[in-house]
């Protein structure tokens, strides 16, 4: 009875895959694999590719499997059997070429894929047929996740947004995203794969949507207990749409501004949506360098300070006297107050400067030479 | 296609058991003590390269605090770093009387290398008191956390090697050069001599990159 | 901001007490009282715990216990208990995952949310740090204290103490983490504690604390063990038995350690620098004071993703000692598959930044690391090809070990496709935290090292007790476990491409109830699977006169097989002089016969408590740093040197096993275990 019993447990496996794949056909929103937008199209497009370039090596393995496993059970007496065969060039070659060559193509794919799909990368079209339009900048939009909700600047338009954000069908959209607390990711499945946003750093996303509608977006990087509720809706309008939105926004009373932004600040699971009718000038480069409340030292200050030899023991009891650094016409003149005890290093340590990063400090080590 | 793995009989048979006991030894295999003992320090030095990678990222974010050319006194340094390459070679000594059955000038040797160490940790202590003293302490930026915890980890090996060389040389006392503490003896001859190129890392890439940088 | 419900992180009771000098942070509101669920595990575990006890005292076996099994320094029976410590972390492994399959198919559909996030949240970290570090590592670390041995003629391991030591820092972690259950709280961060979250500012209670401690001590045992077993095959071979006559599982066992050896110590610094963000204050992964969260990301992962190979490439070696045996042949392509094993070693260092591709690191960095994982699957996929080439022409047996084999090449080919699918960078930013992920890599460890380890211990098991494992119930759990599965996973797979991520607890979409429902019923028939098992054990034990077996039960191939079952305490009575690979069936057809004189004296370790004791202050050390009560902590380390130290003063710690003895114990005048 014994060789049954494998071809039982694959019947088994084999209906459950039949149930899913019908289930999967009905009822469900696949909407990994059928997005609104056309870098997340192009992202199932690439599943779609790679999954059939392994199924070249995939499809016989299972097949050999399951027959030579029937074949060669022990009671079939008429099978060939061969208890010293263990070796065949021909078929190590095959073994390890075939794998090779498909490994060689979807490497191929990938080095294409990943650098066209670049998240950081500006967007070179708006669908397979349609470059974009030169005259057209962009929607900037600032993304700061905070525990536990989206925070959204829209700087065009001075107005910010929370736990809702809308878009123009068909005009490319850059994120800057960055965070308060933990690290985050930002996904919204019908437009673009995700990104993570993290303190202090400003990670970018393109991505643009084709067709209009109102879609989630979420955190998917689990970031403690208000994860489950950190969703927002994303609105792709048309043009009159967005305008109209905008205005809406740019009605509400409440400025986003430091104070207000610190009150936002604090831990809240399952927030409403929320409109701001202005920012604040530069609030977003205070939350990015996480010096929105008073008492801090802005990091791109930190950094300079760090750039030019760092702060002496004094800036161990004193580090706000570094406040504005970064900000000075003349750092040069301000090392020279502020560290004399360095002056005979001066030129080395400015020489440094060269080095800084941008004013916004991109994803990686603070300050990596 | 098959191919012949099997090694062709000899003429006179395989010979699967031994039956003579004159042919093993007893039985007793060296169980590679030695070997054993430098896998672990390449796991050890593996923690280190982790600091050390973690100083070289973390190394120049002050935090709008004081630099290595604010804190470090390089001569004081220099001196412990003396005390420890000194201490390798009088180990050195050690393990050559050892090996001459001297155990009488290998013990002499040992308590000089001991004392060595515990001059090293006495400069080592005196710096981190220091440090803590001008409020540079491990928790005032990601520099410093990095540094204390580099230098810090290197002074722990370092004083776990002199306690281990106190309790090797009680256990010589009492049972004399056998093979068990000679074995011993050896170990933690790798194990010191590890440590100073620890320190050699250290000294170069911390003390003297953040000096003369 | 209208009407967002005001809930903190902290509104649950997180363990933030003050610090008193003797208590340290304990008090009473530390128990868990306030979750009927948690009081109600409490009190059936308590009421198991005192049954077994009550049980063992009546019966007198703890004085057998000890000496036989606590203290004993032999390979075997350190491999036994790491495999029933891995058995019982299963099940409490496994519970979890049956809180979470529940809490999802109820709170999808929108009917209830049993579990507060509060309690969800450590619920999966549990769940992933038990299966990880207290199931799967135990049940590797088991086969190979056990099998390696045997398989290369040696009669213990090289440090025969220390591999005591490893087993007791190993259950010293898994106290800790069971603990956390009832006093105090378990990390609510993920299973690999990603600051910012896991630092002091965002979970100030207890649970990341007993995360660090638990991980750290089981982890320097799991270091030592690797050093051990490493040593062990490199001096104690065999006579005759060179590096391309080693079993292919010997080979796995030696890459895999190598592996443990160089990637342990980096997880052990990587939690040793969260400890001192979290006790010192330093700032290594913090978000200010020019501190870096992603350095932990780069460095846990470095440690993670050779970690799956210390799972997989043992399993490995498993299939590829069960497929020749079951197939009557030889193993096809035995060079190339140790090749493979050794290229997997290396590339497996080469490829940790696919875990974050969504981080941001640059097209080129993405690529390059996304194409490395892809080279993996190369010799990865001729591992699968050799085996179905030892098939093809063979006599296919099936046995139990033969089925899970053959579901495991299934299985887990479908789990490698995904995850090479994810390996494309693209097509991971879509799919990154996802239960698409959830569903691959369990696809890759149940299909992969489940199914490897039900099959070694189907093997393995009359080799270790002398009789075989009951089928019928075997048949019952593979069947729950295979089946069991396909119904718990593809649904996941399904509900990523829907865009659901991972460790959700909350829904507001009901679409998803359906699958959900269907994952669930998967692991109601997974746990049919488990129960069965452990049925099976006892069926196997009750029935075990008639389910007697030799000392070769299924025509193997090496040379454990050449020793009676189980083994007699030294292994072998005369070690044999090897000549060729797979060395018994080559002795085999060469009709060698074991003689019945020319015993030699067997130099063999005497059992010790100081593993145990040692261990045992570590807990008590771990325990009282996660509480912050100092003194006692300094008390459990300081005692735990001191007594290390006292051992080594002990010079007399081997003894020789005279030539008439093992006569006796060879000629089965002895019995070869010492009586109970």
């Amino acid at each position: 009875m014994s060789f049954f019993q494998p071809r039982t447990s694959r019947r088994i496996g084999r209906f459950g895959l039949l149930a899913l794949g019908a289930l999967a056909l009905s009822g469900c929103n696949l909407v990994v694999m059928n997005p609104a937008g056309d870098v997340a199209s192009q992202q199932a497009d690439l599943i779609i590719y790679a999954t059939v370039l392994m199924l070249i090596v995939i499809v016989p393995v299972l097949v050999l499997t399951v027959f030579f496993a029937i074949r060669y059970r022990a009671d079939n007496e008429e099978a060939a059997y061969d208890p010293e065969w263990d070796h065949s060039v021909s078929l190590e070659i095959v073994v390890w070429s075939v794998p090779l060559a498909i490994i060689i193509c979807l490497a191929g794919l990938t080095w294409v894929a990943t650098h066209r799909l670049d998240p950081y990368r500006d967007l070179p079209r708006i669908t397979a047929t349609k470059a974009v339009d030169e005259n057209v900048t962009p929607l900037q939009v600032q993304v700061v996740a905070l525990d536990w909700k989206w925070l959204f600047i829209y700087p065009e338009y001075n107005i910010a947004t929370v736990n809702e954000m809308a878009v123009v069908v068909d005009r490319p959209v850059e994120f800057k995203l960055t965070s308060t607390t933990v690290m985050n990711a930002f996904y919204i499945p019908d437009m673009v794969g995700m990104i993570y946003a993290m303190a202090g750093m400003e990670t970018e996303l393109n991505g643009v949507l084709n067709s209009p509608g109102t879609y989630a977006g979420f955190a998917s990087h689990y970031n403690g207990a208000g994860f489950s509720r950190m969703r927002f809706d994303v609105k792709a309008l048309d043009e009159a749409g967005f305008d109209a939105w905008t205005a809406q926004v740019a009605d509400a009373e409440q400025p986003l501004d430091r104070n207000s932004f610190v009150q936002l600040e604090q831990p809240s699971i399952d927030n409403d949506v929320h409109y701001y009718g202005s920012v604040q000038d530069g609030l977003w480069q205070r939350i990015l360098n996480m010096c929105v409340g008073d008492d801090k030292l802005c990091m791109n200050d930190m950094m300079m300070v760090d750039a030019l030899g760092g702060g002496g023991i004094e800036g161990l009891y004193n580090r706000e006297l570094y406040r504005g650094l970064c900000s000075a016409d003349n750092p040069e003149g301000m090392f020279a107050i502020l560290r004399p005890d360095l002056s005979d290093r001066a030129q080395d340590i400015t020489a440094a400067m060269d080095l800084l990063p941008p004013e916004t400090p991109q994803m990686s080590v603070p300050r990596e030479n | 296609m098959t191919t012949a793995t099997h090694p062709p009989e000899p003429s006179e048979g395989f010979d699967f058991y031994d039956t003579d006991p004159a042919s093993h030894a007893d039985g007793h295999h060296e169980t590679g003590t030695m070997l054993g003992f430098w896998i672990y320090l390449m796991s050890d030095s593996l923690i280190f390269g982790i600091l050390f990678a973690i100083y070289a990222v973390l190394g120049t974010n002050y935090a709008a605090g004081p630099a290595p050319s604010d804190l470090f006194e390089i001569e004081k340094i220099l001196l412990a770093t003396f005390f420890l390459l000194f201490s390798s070679i009088t180990y050195g000594f050690a393990v050559i009387n050892m090996q001459q059955g001297k155990q009488r000038v290998m013990t002499i040797w040992l308590l000089v290398t001991g004392a060595f160490g515990i001059g090293f940790l006495t400069m080592e202590v005196l710096e981190f008191h220091h440090l803590w003293h001008l409020g540079a302490g491990p928790g005032a930026s990601a520099f410093l956390s990095s540094f204390w915890f580099l230098v810090g980890t290197h002074g722990l090996h370092v004083l776990s090697g002199t306690i281990w060389l106190t309790v090797l040389l009680v256990q010589v006392q009492k049972h004399g050069l056998n093979h068990d503490n000679k074995r011993r003896i050896l170990c933690l001859s790798l194990f010191w001599h590890f440590l100073d190129l620890i320190w050699i890392g250290v000294f170069s890439f911390v003390y003297l990159t953040g000096v003369l940088l | 901001m209208a009407t967002a419900t005001e809930t903190t992180a902290h509104s649950f009771p997180d363990i933030t007490n003050p610090v008193n000098w003797f208590w340290g942070k304990l008090s009473w509101d530390i128990f868990p009282f306030y979750d009927p669920l948690i009081l109600g595990t409490f009190i059936v575990t308590m009421a198991l715990g005192l049954g077994i006890v009550g049980w063992l005292t009546y019966k007198r076996l703890w004085g057998y216990l000890w000496t036989e099994w606590f203290t004993s320094v032999d390979h075997k029976k350190i491999g036994i208990m790491y495999m029933v410590l891995a058995t019982v972390m299963l099940i409490r492994g496994f519970s979890d995952a049956i809180l979470m399959r529940i809490h999802q198919a109820l709170a999808s559909a929108g009917v209830l949310e049993f579990l507060p996030p509060y309690h969800y949240d450590q619920v999966f970290t549990a769940h992933g740090v038990i299966m990880i570090f207290f199931v799967a590592m135990p049940f590797i670390t088991g086969f190979m204290n056990y099998v390696m041995p045997l398989q290369i003629g040696a009669r213990d391991v090289a440090f025969p103490f220390l591999n005591n030591l490893s087993f007791w820092l190993t259950f010293s972690g898994v106290v800790l983490v069971m603990l956390s259950l009832f006093v105090g709280e378990f990390a609510a961060t993920g299973w690999l504690a990603f600051p910012p979250l896991s630092g002091l500012e965002f979970s100030p209670g207890v649970g990341v604390d007993y995360y660090l401690w638990s991980l750290n001590i089981a982890g320097i045992g799991t270091t030592l063990s690797g050093i051990n077993l490493i040593v062990t095959i490199v001096k104690m071979r065999a006579p005759g038995m060179t590096w391309m006559k080693m079993p292919i599982f010997t080979w796995s066992t030696l890459v895999t350690n190598i592996l443990i050896v160089a990637s342990f110590p980096v997880l052990t610094a990587t939690l040793a620098l969260l400890t001192a963000d979290r006790y010192l204050g330093t700032h290594f992964f913090t978000n200010d004071m020019g501190g870096n969260a992603m350095m932990y990301i780069n460095l846990i992962w470095i440690w993670g993703h050779p970690e799956v190979y210390i799972l997989i490439l043992p399993i490995f070696g498993i299939f590829s000692e069960i497929v020749p045996t079951f197939s009557r042949k030889r193993l096809f392509g035995y060079t190339s598959m140790v090749y493979a094993l050794c290229v997997i070693m290396i590339l497996s260092y080469l490829v940790w930044l696919h875990h974050f591709f969504t981080m941001g690191a640059g097209a080129d960095v993405n690529s390059f690391f996304g194409i490395t994982t892809m080279i993996i699957s190369i010799p990865t996929g001729a591992k699968l090809f050799n085996w179905l080439f030892t098939m093809y022409k063979g006599r296919i047996r099936f046995e139990l070990p033969m089925m899970w084999v053959i579901a495991f090449m299934i299985t887990f080919t479908i789990g490698g496709m995904t995850g090479v699918l994810l390996a494309v960078p693209p097509a991971d930013y879509v799919l990154h935290n996802s239960l698409f992920l959830v569903a691959h890599f369990h696809n890759v460890i149940i299909g992969g090292v489940v199914f490897g380890v039900f099959a070694g211990i189907n093997y393995w098991w009359p080799k270790a007790f002398g009789f075989h494992m009951n089928k019928f119930w075997g048949l019952v759990s593979f069947y729950g476990w295979v089946g069991g599965f396909w119904f718990a996973f593809m649904p996941l797979y399904i509900l990523g491409l829907m865009g659901v991520t991972r460790r959700l607890s909350q829904f507001e979409d009901t679409s998803y109830a359906l699958l959900f429902g269907i994952a669930a019923l998967g692991v109601a028939m997974i746990a049919v699977g488990v129960v069965a098992f452990i049925i099976q054990i006892f069926v196997s034990i009750r029935d075990r006169a008639a389910l007697a077996c030799d000392g070769d039960p299924w025509n193997a191939r090496t040379l454990e097989w050449s020793t009676s079952s189980p083994p007699p305490y030294y292994n072998f009575s005369h070690v044999p002089n090897v000549y060729a690979l797979d060395a018994w069936d080559h002795m085999k057809a060469h009709n060698a016969e074991e003689p019945q004189e020319g015993y030699v004296a067997i130099h063999m370790p005497k059992r010790t408590a100081t593993g145990l004791v040692i261990a045992a202050l570590m807990t008590v050390m771990g325990f009282a740093m996660i509480w912050h009560i100092w003194w006692l902590a300094l008390v459990g380390f300081i005692g735990s040197i001191a007594y290390g130290i006292y051992h080594t003063f002990d010079y007399d710690r081997d003894f020789y096993l005279q030539p008439d003895e093992v006569r006796a114990i060879a000629n089965g005048r002895r019995p070869v275990v010492p009586a109970e």
